[in-house]
């Protein structure tokens, strides 16, 4: 019997499916993959970080094949990519600010997650899986911007380097550790670029487990109720595989406008100056994507303490499904988180901004307010709305929230017999 | 909208099948042409670069080099073999009946001045340098160059004679700039 159902399939896809079960993958996680249909364009990022992960590493990997990793030459190479190689100019600029795009990309991508209770049941370790794939983005991102060996390069790895000598007695041998010898030189240099190019693969594994963990419940949705019917949800393939390429289309015009019209726009001018060990520049930042981390980090006076606090802000990420233990996902129901949540990211943007400015007078204050309520936020008012947070009428199901917002008028119970 | 348009909105004849398929065709033309487009400029980063394409000339002083005598420069990466013939060499080049060649070509047909024979030394089997630049070198049977690697004799004249070797050893491009210097390139 089973023998000639085999034999009835025929087609080298259906041969290939039988012993390798590719097609049937990819029609089951890309096609048929049921998926809610109230999802708006918040859900398109995930999709745009993949893309962007691969323009990534294809480009990545080819200016590999140019660039040298040693302090001698490093500038030079560089410098020789962008005159010398063919379209050399055009790799770089994608890649650099291809770092950026992801950054933004994947920032969204958690708002998203942070405003519709994306951590919380039966999504925390997918979340978590993407708090281990910021680290690995950040840990990738410094690390590349030390390649070209300008003066930003070499005083970014230094501050960043020197921040575990913060740590008691073991802090100058991890610091003397992680230079290789004294001070940021050549070995410095070399083991970068290897890690450089080695985590992007990592982040590749990750994300694929981040798939997997999504794909066992599937997505969330704005209302963050559960799918309950088959009415609820429409077939991935053809309405997301639009969706996500025409967000594509978009995401890639922005991206075009930035390599092409102000390719170093998020850059800094200092870092087309060569490394020099022996003097600083006058105002050193970190890349944009890290300025609300290091705003948190001067905003402390204790060396140990800003370090510390600084690691925490990444690290409370992690126990977010445990913080916000509120029933309801979705702020869209919840009135009051919704308007600390806006209070959170206006304040994450003034953290941002004021993590730019020197560290002096009213900057420092605002430093100080601003790390108050980044972790007030997280460690007291969660758990506080979770305790005592009442929530608006949640409607009855997907379907019947979709249906309701299209025609303005709230009977469910009709809506929802058209849908079936 | 009424839910009754919605409805009717969705009843599959009022699809526009034509408009369907000009809507696919136009985006996944446009998609593919973009994506081509973009490879193409980024696996050309991969062919020699302006720095890599400057070097590609190298100009040689002959006047040191005595009769019999043979030099070995580099030219994009490789050896250029230069060899002052003796007129013995030049006439037993010139006496091989082209008939008898397994790439044939004529002595006065790979040099511009008989004296001077400039080949790229990289022997026209698997890229081995043959031998024969240096005073106690083997010449192979021909008097030319032997490549060790796998036993092709080349001739006075730079010219596959024997063994697996397929091609006569190639004539770079060159000039005379003057009598006694040439660039090559
Ligand atoms: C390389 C970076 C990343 C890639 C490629 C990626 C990819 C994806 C994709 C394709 C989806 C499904 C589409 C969507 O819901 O947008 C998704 C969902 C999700 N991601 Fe990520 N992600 C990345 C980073 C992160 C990070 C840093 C976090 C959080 C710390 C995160 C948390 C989530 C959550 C919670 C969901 C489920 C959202 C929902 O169903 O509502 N991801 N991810
Ligand atoms: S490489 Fe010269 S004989 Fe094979």
């Amino acid at each position: 019997m089973k023998e000639k159902e085999t034999e009835n399939k025929k087609g080298i896809s259906n041969w290939i499916d039988e012993r390798l079960p590719v097609f049937t993958f990819i029609n089951h996680n890309l096609r048929d993959y049921p998926t809610p249909k109230n999802l708006n364009y918040f859900w398109n990022f995930g999709s745009l970080a993949g893309v962007t992960l691969v323009i990534m590493i294809v480009t990545g990997i080819l200016l590999a094949m140019q660039y040298t990793a040693n302090t001698e030459m490093a500038f030079d190479s560089v410098e020789r990519i962008m005159r010398d190689v063919n379209n050399g100019w055009l790799l770089r600029y994608i890649h650099m600010n291809g770092a950026s795009m992801f950054f933004i990309i994947v920032y969204i991508h958690m708002f998203r997650g942070l405003y519709y209770g994306s951590y919380k049941y039966p999504r925390e370790i997918l979340w978590m899986l993407g708090v281990v794939i910021l680290l690995l983005m950040m840990a990738t991102a410094f690390m590349g911007y030390v390649l070209p060996w300008g003066q930003m390069s070499f005083w970014g790895a230094t501050v960043i380097t020197n921040l575990f000598s913060a740590f008691p007695v073991i802090g100058d041998y991890i610091v003397t550790f992680l230079w290789g010898g004294f001070s940021v030189d050549n070995p410095t240099l070399t083991r970068f670029f290897v890690l450089h190019y080695l985590l992007p693969f990592a982040i590749v594994g990750v994300v694929a487990l981040h798939l997997v963990a999504l794909h066992q419940f599937g997505s969330n949705n704005p209302t963050g109720i559960d799918v309950k019917s088959e009415g609820d949800t429409i077939p991935f393939h053809p309405y997301y595989t639009v969706k996500d390429y025409l967000g594509l289309g978009v995401y890639l015009i922005v991206f075009a406008f930035l390599v092409f019209f102000a390719p170093n726009f998020l850059g800094h001018p200092d870092n087309y100056i060569p490394a020099n060990p022996l003097q600083t520049p006058a105002h050193i930042v970190p890349e944009w994507y890290f300025l609300p981390f290091y705003a948190i980090l001067r905003a402390v006076p204790d060396k140990l303490l800003g370090v510390l606090l600084m690691f925490a802000a990444v690290m409370v990420l992690f126990f977010l499904p445990w913080l916000d233990k509120h029933k309801i996902r979705s702020a869209n129901f919840r009135p009051f988180y919704k308007q600390f949540y806006w209070l959170f990211f206006i304040n994450c943007i003034v953290l941002g901004w004021v993590g730019a400015m020197p560290a002096e007078g009213v900057y420092v204050l605002i430093s100080r307010v601003a790390t108050l309520y980044y972790f007030g936020f997280f460690l007291i008012i969660m758990p506080f709305l979770s305790k005592f947070e009442k929530t608006t009428d949640l409607p009855s199901s997907i379907s019947a929230a979709v249906i309701s917002e299209k025609f303005d008028n709230n009977e469910p119970s009709s809506a929802e017999s058209y849908v079936k | 909208m009424s839910e009754k348009d919605l409805k009717d909105k969705d009843l599959s004849d009022s699809v526009d099948e034509e408009k369907r398929d000009f809507l696919f065709i136009t985006t996944a033309g446009l998609a593919v042409a973009g994506g081509a487009v973009t490879a193409l400029s980024l696996i050309d980063t991969m062919n020699p670069a302006k720095d890599v394409l400057a070097l590609s000339t190298t100009e040689v002083d002959l006047a040191p080099i005595e009769e019999g005598q043979s030099l070995t420069v580099m030219w994009r990466g490789k050896p250029i073999f230069i060899r002052h013939r003796t007129s013995e060499e030049i006439r037993t080049a010139n006496n091989t009946s082209i008939n008898e060649l397994k790439h044939m070509a004529s002595d006065e047909s790979r040099v511009k001045n008989p004296k001077w024979l400039v080949v790229v030394g990289v022997c026209t089997h698997l890229g081995c340098v043959p031998l024969g630049q240096k005073v106690g070198d083997n010449k192979g049977e021909f008097g030319g160059w032997f490549c060790p690697c796998h036993g092709s004799h080349y001739d006075t004249s730079g010219r596959i004679r024997k063994g697996p070797a397929p091609l006569n050893l190639e004539v770079p491009p060159y000039d005379f700039v003057s009598d006694e210097i040439i660039k090559i390139g």
